[in-house]
């Protein structure tokens, strides 16, 4: 028998991972500490901590976690350039910025559509249905949503329109991608045009150039009289809007039906191995087409909160490309509600930022819109790499 | 971790993962078919079915679908083929013409880029982010370098765009290859970072706004040497300028560079199936980010013609407002990812645009009612093109095709194709 070559590792107190993972918050560090409550002025310390990230993330990536150990230095040098930012604005403009609560309070706002989208972007690719036509459903709810509430004259009634709309919508992207065995990704395209017609045609039809009415009845925020004066919370969810808090209800909820109750379950074997729920006797098709146009109905709500919910009114493409970024928060979620809600959480963070950086320098504020780009580029690149989609995803089934 | 890696590759977002039984969908006929007389008509059908689609909703909301089409048709100024179209009608169709075909150009290049991707079972969402950057070096080239002579400074802007393009697309490619990031989501953010870039340039004090308009969110405009030069209609009044001439040769690169070059052939078989390229000895993540560099410099120089041909210089509105990477994953998809399919979807894409776009409309008609009508047509057709079932049971006149159909049991037809049949 050969030996061949013996690789000797030898025993270390740290793992390269712990390494890694320590380098990016050493990293995170380096900028926290220029921004309030600490506010260290000067580059120093900052400098120092950043170096330090940088070293434990060489080190990682020699010792074999190469992913980790770059994502490292990339976090350390991201964090040096924002301390630099912090060092050379005045302290009061750093803390105009920073009003965490302030910019928490954004974040959950700018997140809150997303959400939905994202979440519903789970439940149907749960199923096996890949869903690019989140955009689209995002936006029938967001027109039809204004109508519903200008009609009925109640915000209820207006959420419950958006829903059948974008319903009816993931109803048609059913029947092509499980009946008609489409391209997912090409039906969920036309989808997302129609839409834009639809929406665009019927406010012109119904509304003509005024565009909707300004008085339409809105979701009303959720005043929260116990949490209301304590401070930091106060201002950040004393006052949040009650669809924002359905939204994050729906993340625990979703995450139980889908990993604890029997339907979730069988919608997820359906997503992973439809040949086997249909021997077992599940109507795949049947539940594929209920969770589209489950996912379509939250999409929906998701546009609606954008028109019914905060601004009470429609304009054309109003959701703007929010699905597609749902779409990429479902993915970087890792096709799960949790991590959905962090991504979604990322990007009405950097959104949140780009506003306040915007209201103090207007150039800077432009390049912090495309902050959380960048993050999430890197962190798909790098911290999550490949995430698995459930392993039917986009696949028509046919039965025997 | 490898099964778990060998389960990805098949992905549908990475690739047209059919389904795992053999007989379902017989590529072979399937292929056959499209490249025979079906190629052409299933397109054409679905284009028609979609307007008379579209004409219901006309006629549902109380107007007249005759008349509608008509004007969208003599706004596209296709009338201008009609050898009875004379005197000022024949002038004003020959202006509405040069617009669709500036309008088609860049259609035509972005749709190159979406349909390249797809050959190589990559879902290309990137091309608004490669082509705004392509448009930022090109003004950025053609407002600079004012000495330079005409010919060079042109080619110098064009070939920039496209690098610029290709490098934009190809850090989605690196990335896919080096860590396995799914395109779809690094194309969507580079999107958005190539549009905030933009904006940032040409903001109010970014870097390359217009001097000489210190209130305007502008670029500096092109100099006349790297115009392209106008060879139908006035240059005035924003006549057709020989850029759709570059944007129909790199068709034919993109069909040669496909078909006829190992590259091509390695990009198709990754398309195919990664694993079993990985197999047969390509290496798949060196094909990927080629194959990305290439989509990239289609949308790259797609852009430089837009800039060096009718824009002359970048708006940050105009930044955020392009819709044209979302119209060239429609051109690509109707022109079935091939250069001949593209070229024509996106001839008529760029018609559609310009037939419908304000000035054109009879005032009749209210002129946005149409645009939007535009967009359900457009919807229609893409719905329609993700599958065959429809207009191939139309044109077999109802009976089972074997390619599709084949073995679909008895009680899941009807329902949804007998609206269609």
């Amino acid at each position: 028998m050969s030996v061949g070559v013996v690789t000797i590792t030898p025993p270390r107190a740290v793992s390269a991972k712990q390494l890694g993972l320590a380098g990016i918050v050493l990293g995170a560090i380096a900028w926290v500490i220029t921004l309030p409550p600490i506010e260290v002025r000067g580059m120093l310390p900052s400098i120092v901590l950043a170096l330090v990230a940088v070293g434990f993330g060489a080190a990682s990536a020699a010792a074999g976690e190469r992913k980790l150990g770059s994502e490292a230095i990339v976090v350390a040098l991201l964090a040096l350039a924002g301390a630099a930012a912090s060092a050379k604005s005045s302290a009061a403009t750093v803390e105009s910025v920073f009003t965490w609560s302030a910019l928490a309070a954004a974040t959950l706002r700018y997140a809150t559509p997303l959400l939905f989208g994202a979440l519903g972007g789970v439940i149907s690719e749960s199923g096996g249905v890949i869903n690019v036509g989140l955009e689209g459903m995002m936006l029938m709810g967001c027109f039809w949503g204004v109508y519903g509430s200008d009609l009925l004259g109640w915000w209820g009634w207006g959420l419950l329109v958006a829903m059948i709309s974008g319903g009816l919508l993931a109803l048609v992207h059913g029947i092509f991608s499980i009946h008609l065995r489409a391209n997912q990704i090409v039906s969920g395209m036309g989808i997302n045009f129609l839409a834009l017609g639809i929406t665009g045609y019927f406010l012109e039809y119904h509304y003509g150039p005024n565009g909707t009415p300004l008085n339409i009845s809105t979701v009303p925020n959720v005043n929260l009289p116990l949490i209301q004066h304590v401070g930091f919370f106060g201002s950040a969810i004393g006052d949040a809007n009650l669809m924002t808090w359905v939204g994050l209800a729906l993340v625990p909820a979703l995450t139980f039906f889908l990993f604890r109750m029997r339907w979730g379950l069988r919608l997820r074997s359906i997503g992973e191995k439809p040949r086997a729920a249909d021997s077992v006797g599940l109507p795949v098709l049947r539940i594929r087409y209920v969770a589209v146009v489950a996912s379509g109905m939250l999409a929906a709500l998701g546009g609606a909160y954008l028109s019914v919910g905060f601004v009470g009114s429609f304009s054309n493409d109003m959701t703007n490309g929010r699905g597609f970024i749902a779409l990429a928060a479902m993915i970087f979620g890792k096709w799960r509600p949790w991590g959905a809600l962090w991504a979604c959480l990322l990007f009405g963070f950097g959104n949140a930022m780009s506003d306040r950086v915007s209201s103090v320098n207007p150039t800077l504020g432009t390049l912090f819109e495309a902050l959380p780009y960048v993050l999430t580029l890197v962190a798909v690149a790098g911290l999550v790499g490949r995430s698995r989609p459930p392993a039917s995803d986009g696949i028509p089934y046919v039965r025997e | 971790m490898s099964l778990l890696e060998d389960e990805l590759e098949g992905h549908p977002l990475a690739g047209e993962e059919e389904s795992d039984e053999p007989a379902l969908r017989s590529p072979a006929r399937l292929t056959a078919f499209r490249r025979g007389f079906g190629g052409f008509l299933v397109p054409v059908l679905t284009t028609l079915i979609a307007f008379l689609a579209g004409g219901l909703i006309v006629l549902a909301t109380g107007h007249n679908p005759l008349s509608t089409y008509t004007s969208i048709f003599d706004g596209t100024g296709l009338n201008w083929l009609f050898p009875w179209v004379s005197g000022a009608d024949r002038a004003t169709a020959a202006g509405n013409l040069q617009q669709t075909l500036i309008q088609a150009t860049p259609l035509i290049l972005v749709g190159l880029a979406v349909a390249f991707a797809f050959r190589a079972g990559m879902f290309n969402i990137g091309g608004q982010g490669q082509y705004t950057v392509g448009g930022i070096v090109a003004v950025w080239i053609g407002s600079s370098f004012a000495g330079m002579p005409p010919v060079l400074h042109v080619t110098f802007a064009i070939v920039a765009a496209g690098l610029a393009g290709a490098g934009w697309a190809g850090i989605a490619g690196v990335v896919k290859a080096t860590t396995g990031a799914n395109e779809v989501i690094s194309t969507i953010m580079l999107n958005w970072i190539a549009i905030w870039l933009g904006v940032y340039c040409f903001q109010l004090g970014g870097p390359l706004q217009n001097p000489k308009m210190p209130s305007t969110p502008v670029s500096s405009n092109v100099v006349p040497g790297a115009k392209l030069p106008v060879f139908w209609g006035s240059a005035a009044l924003q006549g057709l300028d020989v850029g759709i001439f570059i944007s129909l040769a790199l068709a034919i690169v993109f069909a040669v560079l496909i078909k006829r070059t190992r590259f091509g052939y390695e990009a198709r078989t990754v398309g195919f199936n990664p694993e079993a390229a990985r197999y047969g000895g390509i290496n798949v993540g060196r094909t990927w980010i080629r194959v990305m560099l290439v989509c990239g410099a289609f949308a790259g120089v797609a852009a430089s013609l837009d800039i060096l041909g009718w824009k002359f210089s970048l708006f940050t509105n105009d930044i955020q407002a392009s819709q044209v990477g979302f119209y060239g994953i429609a051109v690509a998809l109707l022109g079935r990812n091939t250069a001949g399919g593209t070229v024509a979807a996106g001839v008529l894409f760029g018609a559609l645009l310009t037939g419908t776009s304000d000035r054109n409309i009879n005032l009749s008609i209210d002129p946005t009612l149409v645009q939007y009508l535009t967009f359900m047509l457009e919807g229609i057709i893409i719905l329609l093109v993700s599958t065959d079932v429809i207009t191939l049971r139309l044109l077999k006149g109802g009976r089972r095709i074997g390619v599709t159909l084949k073995r679909r049991p008895a009680k899941e037809t009807g329902t949804s194709e007998g609206g269609a049949s």
